[in-house]
């Protein structure tokens, strides 16, 4: 069971993560992402941002440094092998772009029992390094009960 | 900041705005790792599925959501017109060896809200008959 007390609880900040151009690229590949803006930084520019454009779903890379942290915390006590993810949302305040340097600060939002198993609710801020946020991640794990 | 074309009084809810079958092999499974730094081995060793209780190797949920949201992305024509996205995963996809996974991706409009210039695309993800995604929506600012 995962510790009811860590609803609530704030992660400090994770170290800045630099977002590069071939990782936008290799990102957009893995995920059948076609669009030009994403490849061609001619085409991103043209469109008006600075440089390439991250897939919606780029900001899970940055979620998941946060969630290393908690998965890490002995008081939170959740059993990695027996986590199923159960939902995610991403609201993007505005893309991410090569170039970002982005922190994530998480907070439990909510840690709730259904039988035997946990579903515990995270809100991960998505920071760029004027501090402004750049995207909220929202991500439910289920943590299933042992036999 | 806008590229699209699309004119939003054109728009009405219930129109299929595009459709895709994405192929998931073991490879994109493994390419999906490395881009996004999961690399639970559920994803890629049918051993360690096995000894977790699984049927086999299946796909990371976040590749099903990052490839379906695609269909909006192709339609509006960028990735940066996609202001909130999110989904349910409610079945999991397994990659057989041989003949990996395909999963069919449709899009149509939910929603139009005029006046913020937002457009909900609901998407369906389906393999081998079954609903992969619930819920799965994703805001379109045109």
């Amino acid at each position: 069971m995962v510790n009811i007390n860590v609803q609530g609880k704030k992660y400090p900040a994770t170290e800045p993560y630099l977002v590069g151009r071939e990782k936008i690229r290799e990102f957009a590949n893995a995920v059948f992402a076609s669009n030009a803006t994403s490849h061609d930084v001619a085409a991103a520019q043209a469109a008006g941002f600075p440089d390439l454009v991250a897939p919606p779903t780029f900001a899970v890379v940055i979620q998941e440094r946060s969630l290393h942290t908690v998965l890490a915390d002995p008081e939170a006590d959740i059993d990695f092998s027996r986590v199923v993810h159960g939902d995610q949302r991403f609201v993007h305040a505005r893309p991410i772009v090569a170039g970002d340097s982005l922190t994530s600060v998480l907070e439990v939002a909510s840690v709730k029992s259904l039988g035997p198993h946990s579903m515990i609710t995270f809100n991960t801020e998505i920071f760029d390094a004027s501090n402004e946020l750049v995207c909220t991640a929202i991500s439910t794990l289920v943590v299933r009960g042992g036999e | 900041m806008n590229i699209n074309k699309i004119d939003i009084a054109s728009l009405n809810v219930g129109d299929q705005v595009g459709s895709r079958v994405f192929n998931f092999t073991r490879d994109s499974l493994v390419k999906y790792a490395g881009a996004s730094g999961d690399f639970n081995p559920i994803h890629y060793r049918d051993d360690f599925a096995k000894s977790v209780g699984l049927d086999g190797v299946l796909a990371h949920g976040m590749l099903t959501m990052g490839a379906a949201v695609q269909v909006a992305v192709d339609w509006v024509g960028d990735a940066a017109a996609i202001a909130d996205y999110g989904v349910r995963f409610t079945k999991p996809v397994f990659v057989d060896v041989a003949n990996g996974a395909q999963v069919e991706v449709t899009g149509k409009i939910g929603e139009i809200k005029l006046d913020e210039k937002l457009v909900r695309i609901d998407l369906s993800a389906v393999c081998a008959d079954l609903a992969v995604l619930g819920k799965a929506q994703a805001w379109v600012r045109l």
